[in-house]
């Protein structure tokens, strides 16, 4: 034995299976398949997973810690960057938790833009994920396609929001920007064009026998297994749980919107990839509505608070959906100049600890296919 | 019965293959829709709403100068603690005496280090002497130009950098201001 131990502290405690003809391999930290930094420790025999491990942690950047140390106002653009992809749903989460404990209005109209973007920001997250989950799956012309698409939404976004990716667009009290008309105008022209281009998607790739053959009865996720790990979002809808935090515990003004939560009871990696992608078409739909019967009237409120605010005594957690899964902000405030505490919980988290049970035995290839179906953002599991 | 099941499924499976290519082939006749950058550039336009790093806004009186009146407002609640805003020293009782004083430096602390106004007859100038952006650490989040009471900054639309040093990130933007005030003149000149 050398002076210096074998592997890292991680790979020591996976090793003693003491098995002669098991191979102990890391996938990632860097890996095609994981979109970020994440790692897995996976003991094969032959083709197969014997078990595995995520590790975790190659992005920490601290996002709560950092949230004891700046104003409530500095830590705007902190909730832009935990999850790159659907960013707007983290600025609402964070915008909600501290309306409910400092109890500020949100004026109408700013909760109409408020679901219009977020639910924008949702599509092209969703998009996205479809490009690159058929990446991974080895087909590379699809996410050609969908960022295509994705670009359009991009551009529109980036007219309120001035950013393209890391949005800090909403404020206490309301959204920075108001919409412009010509937003609006170009919003509804794109909405029939999207709908027209899910069928070409659908004759593209969910029709394709390959795909198919690459993700149904694939990395089963069931109810119980959702229920023991926490997962939420298109996991649990894809196990057949209709849970939707927009509708379990509607938010801002999703009551008034007439939407479908899709659900599919296979629990395999393909029911996951139909409700994201029906979930496209409901996103559309919302936004369609939204459109329609946005009210006129101030974006931000009155009483919106000042860059030297601090918010009152007590606490607060505030959920909403994110592409993910369900997205809690959890913030305490003893009346100080910074939150005392501010906690995220990120959905991406719980649904990858369900991966080490659900790769349980399968081929490596096919573990990625389970990686790709849960849709996961690392910075957002790190945070 | 199950060679003939085996067969439809490959039939199905080669048929959608085929649509797929179809569709493939209808895109790949398509004009693309990628800027090439170098030989092309982003429509102005498409720019407009686009947030590049902060500037100055000319005042209406003196482009050149701003109308920043040096609240510190910005640089304290800058997140990332980029803007550095230089007063101009408080008019002293005896000028010639602290002559050579160097200006007062402040920290870029949450904390505006702002100071009772001296009692002197003279005006304090309230434009900044100095505004210093560094654009390295900025997370263009909004919050320095939201909370100007005066309406002193904006977003540029500036986005073709790129540098190999971090201090070509660091910007002067009154020196920034007043060339564009200058170019602006020469405009309206020719
Ligand atoms: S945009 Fe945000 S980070 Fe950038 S200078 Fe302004 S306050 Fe600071
Ligand atoms: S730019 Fe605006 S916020 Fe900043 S010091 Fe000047 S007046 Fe105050």
């Amino acid at each position: 034995m050398s002076v210096f131990p074998k592997g890292d502290f991680y790979t020591r405690h996976f090793q003693p299976s003491g098995k002669e003809e098991t191979l102990v391999v890391n996938m990632g930290p860097q890996h095609p398949s994981t979109h970020g930094v994440l790692r897995i420790i996976v003991e094969l025999d032959g083709e197969y997973i014997l078990r595995c491990e995520p590790v975790l942690g190659y992005v920490h950047r601290m996002h709560e810690k950092m949230g004891e140390n700046r104003s409530w106002v500095q830590y705007w653009p902190n909730t832009g960057r935990v999850d790159y992809l659907h960013a707007l749903a983290w600025n609402w989460a964070y915008a909600g938790a501290v309306e409910k404990l400092a109890g500020i209005e949100v004026p109408e109209r700013a909760e109409y833009i408020r679901v219009i973007t977020c639910e924008l920001n949702r599509v092209s997250s969703h998009l996205l994920w479809w490009g690159a989950y058929l990446l991974d799956l080895g087909a590379f012309t699809p996410i050609m396609y969908a960022f295509d698409d994705r670009e359009e939404i991009m551009d529109m976004l980036q007219m309120p929001t001035g950013s393209r990716l890391t949005y800090c667009y909403y404020r206490f009290g309301g959204v920075s920007a108001d919409l412009s008309d010509e937003f609006l105008k170009r919003l509804s022209r794109f909405i029939p064009y999207l709908r027209s281009r899910l069928p070409m998607y659908r004759d593209l790739v969910t029709e394709n026998v390959i795909l198919r053959k690459r993700v149904e009865d694939v990395g089963h996720i069931d109810e119980d297994m959702c229920r023991r790990y926490g997962c939420t979002g298109p996991v649990v809808r894809g196990a057949g749980v209709a849970y939707d935090v927009r509708k379990a515990e509607p938010y801002s003004v999703y009551d008034r919107f007439d939407f479908r939560i899709p659900t599919y009871p296979e629990a395999d990696a393909f029911a996951r990839y139909m409700v994201r992608m029906d979930e496209i078409e409901e996103s559309l739909k919302i936004i369609e509505q939204a459109i329609a019967t946005i009210p006129d009237g101030p974006y931000l409120s009155k009483s919106a608070p000042k860059p030297k605010w601090s918010a009152p005594k007590g606490e607060a957690c505030f959920a909403v959906e994110g592409a993910r899964g369900k997205i809690t902000y959890y913030v305490a405030s003893d009346g100080g100049r910074t939150p005392y505490r501010v906690k995220l919980r990120s959905p991406s988290y719980c649904n990858l600890s369900c991966f080490a049970e659900a790769a349980k035995g399968v081929i490596l290839a096919d573990a990625v296919s389970i990686l790709g179906s849960l849709d996961l953002v690392i910075p957002e599991i790190d945070r | 019965m199950g060679v003939i099941k085996e067969f439809a499924e490959a039939l199905k499976g080669l048929k959608s293959l085929i649509v797929g290519l179809g569709i493939t082939g209808k895109e790949f006749a398509k004009p693309g829709v990628t800027v090439h950058y170098p030989r092309k550039v982003v429509a102005d336009k498409d720019l407009v709403t686009y947030r590049g790093h902060i500037e100055l806004v000319g005042s209406k009186n003196d482009p050149a100068m701003p109308p920043c009146i040096t609240c510190l407002m910005c640089q304290s609640v800058c997140p990332s603690g980029c803007i550095k805003i230089i007063k101009h020293p408080p008019p002293k009782k005896d000028p010639a005496a602290d002559k050579n004083a160097p200006p007062e430096a402040y920290a870029s602390g949450l904390e505006p280090k702002t100071k009772a106004a001296p009692p002197a007859k003279e005006k304090p100038v309230k434009t900044p002497k100095g505004f210093i952006l560094d654009y390295n650490y900025c997370s263009l989040c909004g919050l320095c130009v939201q909370s100007c009471p005066v309406d002193s900054l904006r977003f540029s639309t500036e986005f073709y950098i790129a540098d190999p040093s971090k201090k070509a990130f660091v910007y002067d933007l009154m020196a920034r201001l007043k060339a564009q005030a200058g170019t602006a003149t020469a405009k309206e000149k020719e």
